[in-house]
Formats: structure tokens, sequence, C-alpha cells
């Protein structure tokens, strides 16, 4: 009889979603799925409601990353006014954006995901978590907690609220940053850039020890990337254009605009997840799978342009490959990006420009349809809007990093399952814990954020099911 | 000037020959809650939160519109009153949509305020969710329907201070709304001067300006008293 391993609910991650691995009548494993199980509609309950509010509806389908929808839903804004925001407003964009990246991989790394490298795949579930890190290594534990708050509190003192500020608006931003606050952030910045060093040095470690293994096994397989890049070519996080690079290094295509994504990007839907399945047109579904995010954008940029930064991402490419292919690199190119963050808001700090002039412009509506994008901790994030004559909304379409990746996480699973899941699954075995783990590990190397991603409701536990072929729970965990 | 005596909370007060309930209760610093009601408009009674116990009356008489009476004994604050005047804001919320997280007037919202003021932390009433229009015809304001708590204010400043007479309430029961003259989309009607009072006396965010963007709305609720006040002691040259 064919057998199915369900996960559910997936743990350490940000949404709610699970794992089924299926194995055939031989107990081999046939098949596994990860589904996200929520639901919200957005983007239907957004129609009819005037555009000038998106920055404030969107930034509130998440709690992690509030301030990727605010910066989208504010460009396309702009884009529907038709008009260039000021250098200022910019700038002060550009460093809310910055501090999103740095606290929302502070916490992928530090609290979510860290505990598994850190503690040991085999160690106590129970602990196996930020509050166990406190206790094996309260010092880490602080730094990376302080860290995270450096770029919460930057979100503070730029918008009011550490979450669901409102303070990016189309025609630029409500509130400049106080003399104050400019100062406050210099001031921390020596912390933030001690800690990424100690946690980049502790995790070459690792790499270099205990995690050799995973690099090879957690989703190590060619796909494109995809991400913004200055005209020319360097990282970038809101402007820009978009580039596709393969696995082996050669750029599929580059400068593409975010008004022309459909013309790139398809979506498809499968029946067994709430989660749509971006792929790149050019190539059709499933073979267009490409990943976005940290490890994407720092694949198809040629450097990042600051030199810590440059000399970090030179270490990883030596490390996991020209073009990094394995999704356990996203960890990594989480932590050289803090550092490319850091380095940024160092200059964007100290930039006369950030903090004179102008901060917003006022201007009717110009346009009836237009795309914005920016540069999620998780990915590229595209908001479209269709507006009437009156400005307010006939189609939403938002596009989410977590979605982009659902190929990927899907194979990253996968290959996780085969290589941790005995073959085969001797009838009526438990499968281990730590195996089961291992395969939810799979998933949070791309830190997924399923409330953005199906801009659904709920918490974030993960279920794993194993599943007989003809679809009877065999063995499950839950976990939440 | 004649002068009425009457009892509030068991407390003596005097107030002009004319004054309403709502007057004499604030002489007596009885903190009655209103909604509709704004100094300078015409009161019309339609919020019901400052409803009050008159003795001898067994209605219950809203303090607005009630004329104040030599010897009445009046109690604003009973178990009673309150449990109606939380209701009455449960049912406000509960009829409408209204969604403060992303509303432009919240912070300054009068009935985000009153739910506060009488301790409303959750509606015990199925919440409707009815499906109700923007209209964004105007090239400055908005009405949303969805935030309407058909207070009248706007109504009545419109035809009582800017004298143009805009607005009117349409349809009944349930399905009462607010009305751009003959119920045509706002940017149409000819007779609205784009004066903005309407949108600076609404007490939540049903009307606002454009550019208003989350709780970026700034009201302006002592207008209507401020014009009426000046007219009448005709503070202009050419009056």
């Amino acid at each position: 009889m064919t057998r199915t391993v369900i996960i559910d609910p997936v743990t350490r991650i940000e949404g709610h979603a699970k794992i089924t691995l299926h194995l055939n009548a031989a107990g081999h494993l046939t098949d596994t799925r990860f589904h996200v199980v929520e639901y919200r509609g957005f983007e239907k309950f957004c129609e009819g409601r005037p555009f000038t509010e998106m920055a404030g509806i969107t930034a509130r389908i998440c709690g992690i990353c509030p301030v990727s929808h605010l910066l989208a839903a504010a460009k396309t804004g702009d884009k529907l006014l038709a008009i260039s925001i000021p250098p200022a407003a910019d700038k002060l964009r550009r460093l809310l954006n910055l501090a999103q990246l740095t606290q929302s991989h502070a916490l992928s790394f530090f609290h979510l995901s860290s505990p598994d490298f850190l503690l040991g795949w085999e160690s106590d579930p129970a602990k196996r978590n930020v509050f166990g890190l406190m206790a094996a290594d309260p010092d880490l534990a602080r730094a990376g907690i302080r860290l995270r708050q450096f770029g919460q509190q930057i979100l503070e003192l730029l918008g009011g609220r550490k979450i669901h500020s409102a303070w990016a608006v189309p025609g630029g931003v409500r509130s400049p940053l106080s003399q104050e606050a400019r100062d406050w952030i210099l001031e921390r910045l020596p912390e933030a850039r001690a800690t990424v060093t100690l946690a980049l040095e502790l995790y070459k470690k690792l790499l270099d020890g205990p995690l050799q293994k995973e690099q090879r096994v957690f989703g190590d397989f060619p796909s494109l990337f995809m991400g913004l890049v200055t005209p020319h070519g360097l990282w970038e996080h809101i402007d820009g254009g978009l580039r596709f690079r393969d696995s082996n290094g050669a750029i599929v295509a580059d400068q593409l605009s975010e008004d022309d994504y459909a013309a790139f990007l398809g979506e498809a839907v499968e029946p067994w997840s709430y989660l749509k399945f971006p792929y790149y047109k050019p190539l059709g579904y499933p073979d267009g799978i490409y990943r976005v995010g940290p490890l994407a954008r720092l694949n198809v940029c040629d450097s990042v342009g600051t030199p810590w930064a440059d000399r970090e991402l030179a270490e990883l490419r030596q490390r996991s490959g020209q073009t990094a292919t394995s999704s356990f690199a996203y960890h990594h190119a989480r932590l050289v990006e803090i550092v490319a963050c850091l380095e940024a808001i160092e200059i964007l700090v100290q930039d006369p420009e950030l903090m004179h002039g102008r901060i917003r412009l006022r201007a009717s509506l110009n346009r009836n349809e237009a795309v914005g994008v920016s540069e999620a901790p998780r990915g590229t994030l595209f908001h479209h809007y269709k507006v009437d004559d009156d400005g307010l909304l006939t189609s939403v379409n938002l596009i989410i990093a977590t979605g982009q990746n659902n190929l990927a996480m899907n194979r990253t699973v996968h290959q996780i399952a085969q290589e941790y899941i005995p073959d085969p699954v001797p009838a009526g075995a438990e499968i281990p814990e730590a195996m089961l783990n291992r395969v939810e590990a799979g998933i949070r190397c791309f830190d997924p954020c399923l409330s953005c991603s199906t801009h659904a409701a709920g918490q974030m536990p993960l279920r794993l099911q194993l599943l007989a072929a003809d679809g009877t729970v065999l063995a499950e965990r839950l976990r939440g | 000037m004649s002068v009425i005596t009457l009892n509030v909370n068991g407390q003596d007060v005097a107030v002009p020959a004319g004054a309403s309930l709502l007057e004499a209760t604030r002489a007596a610093e009885a903190n009655v809650p209103t909604l509709c009601h704004l100094e300078g408009l015409t009161p019309v009674s339609s919020c019901r939160l400052c409803l009050v116990e008159v003795e001898g009356s067994t209605k219950l008489l809203p303090a607005c519109s009630t004329a104040a009476a030599e010897g009445m004994v009046v109690h604003t604050h009973t178990p009673r009153l309150r449990e109606y005047r939380r209701m009455t804001v449960e049912l406000f919320f509960a009829e409408g949509n209204h969604v403060c997280a992303v509303c432009v007037a919240n912070t300054h919202c009068e009935l985000q305020d009153m739910a506060v003021t009488v301790g409303m932390d959750h509606s015990r009433f199925p919440y409707q969710y009815p499906q109700r229009p923007v209209d964004a015809t105007h090239p400055q304001f908005t009405l949303d329907h969805n935030r309407c708590i058909l207070c009248t204010r706007c109504v009545r400043v419109c035809d009582e201070i800017e004298g143009a007479h805009v607005w009117d309430i349409g349809s009944r029961g349930g399905h009462c709304h607010i009305v751009a003259g003959l119920d045509e989309p706002w940017g149409q009607v000819q007779a609205c001067t784009s004066c903005g009072k309407c949108v600076d006396v609404c007490p939540t965010g049903a009307l606002f300006r454009n550019s208003d963007t989350t709780a970026e709305k700034q009201p302006n609720t002592t207008l209507p008293a401020l014009l009426r006040t000046a007219r009448e002691q005709r503070r202009w040259h050419n009056q």
C-alpha cells in the first residue's frame, strides 16, 4: 500500500503550510508537495477602493515585511500620478527598505534558522528555537535580537511605528528623518556591523564543518534567478531593472521593466495549494522555474558596489559557485545582504540630500494602470493596479516573492526527502523527527512568508503527513 | 434674560431659558456623549447617544433637541443609559464597514473615540458587511459610504452654513444613504462650491480629501460655530 508523510504545520516560517511526502506501495518516495493552505483574497476586496489607500491596506498583508508592500504600493501610486518623487523622498524610501531587509534577514537567520545549525538537527524540538539559542549562547542570541531591533528601530524612526506604518505614500513620504534619528543610526551602526561579522565567522565555520552535506542536498538544482539590478548591473533593492541569470551564469534577460512583467512571467495554478506557481514564460511551465530573494539578488548582480559586501560576495561565490545553485546558500546570502544593507545605510545617512528638500509631491490621477516593484526580503514583489477615471481600483494583482519561489521550494523539499527519508520506508515505520525537521528546514532556506504569498490569513505552523497511495494518512507530525 | 433651574445627576444647575438639555448637562459637567451634534448646526438627534432619563417621562429623551424646563430632574449615566450607548456604538460598527487600521480618519475619528468612551471592545451584533460604493467623482474629495453613520452633519453644514444644500438623505430604513444633488455623482453636482466644510465636520472617514492616506485626515469641527457666531455678530465689514 502506498503512503504519504505529512508535515503539517511547517514551523518557524511566516504563514501556515503543510508538506506531504507520497510513497508508493513499495515504500518508495514518488512525490512531495509543499501546500500553502491559507487564503485571504486581498486582490479581490481591494477592488473598488481608492488607490491611495493601497499602501495602508497592503502593508497589513504582513507583519514581518509590511514595508515591502508599502513601498511597492507607493511606487505604483507614483506611477498612477505620473510623477517622479523628490530625491530626498527616494533616499528616505531606500533607507526604509534597507532597514527592512536588515531586520527581516536577522529574524530569519537568528530567530528561525540558526537553532537548526547551532543546536543541531537532532536536538530536542522543544528547545530547538530562539529560546533554546538564548540558553545555549545568550551573547549570540542577544546580538541577533539587537540586530533585528536596529532595523526595526529605523523603521519606527522613519514611519512612526515598527510595523504597519503608512509612511510611504503616492508622491513620496510623509515625514523627514530627524537629526536625532540620524545620529542614533550612526551610533548603533558599529554594533550592527560587529554582530554580522560574528555571525559570518560562525556560519562559515559551520559551512566548513557540520553543514557540508546540507549545502549539497538542500535544493541544489539548476534554475533561473531573478532580481533587480542597477543600470550598471549592481545589487539593487528598489529601483533599476529586472535581470534573469541562469545557473551557468549567463544573463538570460536584462533591464526588463516591471511594466512588462506579464510578458515574461506566467502564473500557473495547482489544485492542492492556494499559492500560485509563477514561471519564466519563454521557458514555459514548469521549466521556467526561477528563484528570487537574497541569493537570487546576489546571483544576478555583477557586484554589490560596496567594499565589505563585495568581499563577502566573492567568498560566497568561491564557496557556492559563481552562480550559487544550492538553496542552502540563501542563509549565507542573507548575511551578505545584511552587510550590504549596513554599508548602504551608512552611506545614505551621511548623504546631505537625505535631510533636505521636498519629500512629498501632490498630484491628481494621470494614468489608469501601473505596475510597481520592490525587492522584499524574500524577493521581488510586484503590485499591478488598474483604476477607473476616479482612481478607484478595478483590478489588483500582487505577485509575491514566496510565490515565485514556489516551484523551487517544492523541488527543494523533494530533494531533501529523497536524501533523508529511508528508501523504501518500511511498512508502519515512524519517520524520525530529525528527518522531518530537515525537510522543513528546506522550506526555511527560502524564509517563506505565506501570509504575503497567498495574501492569506493564519499563523505559521507546519504539518507533515505521510500518505498512502489511497490518500490514507499513515503518519503525521503537527507543530505550531 | 430669564433663567431655568433644573437638577442633573443630583446637582442643581441654572441655564438660560431656551437652552437644551444638552447645554444643561454640560453646565453640570455631566459629559453626555454626542456624535451627530455639532455646535453651530441645528440638532437632529439621529445618533441617539445623548439620550437621558428625565423623571416623570416614560421615554428616554435626546438631550440635544429637548428643551430644558424648570424643575426637571435628569439622570445622564444610569446603567440602562450606559448599556444603550454601548449598544448604539456597537450597532454603528456592525452596520457599516469600519476598518480603523486603514482608514483616513484613524486616530482622528469621533466614532473610534466614542467606542473607547462607551467601553466597546467588540460588537455583540453580527457585522453586516454591506456592499456600499465609494463616490470619488469629485476632483478634490471622496465620499466612502462604508464609513458613513448618517449623522447628517454634512447635510446640515452645507445647507445652513454654506447655503449650497448639496447633500440629502436618500432611500429608507437600512438602505438610507447620503445623496449628492438629485442622487447624482458628487462631481456632477453644480451646486457644490467645493468649500470642503462637509469634509471638515464629518466625524468619521466617510468624507475626506483625495490626497489623504491612512490616518491623515485632519477634521475641523469648530468651523460651523465660528462661522455662525461671526455672521450673527456681523464681524465682516460688508454685512
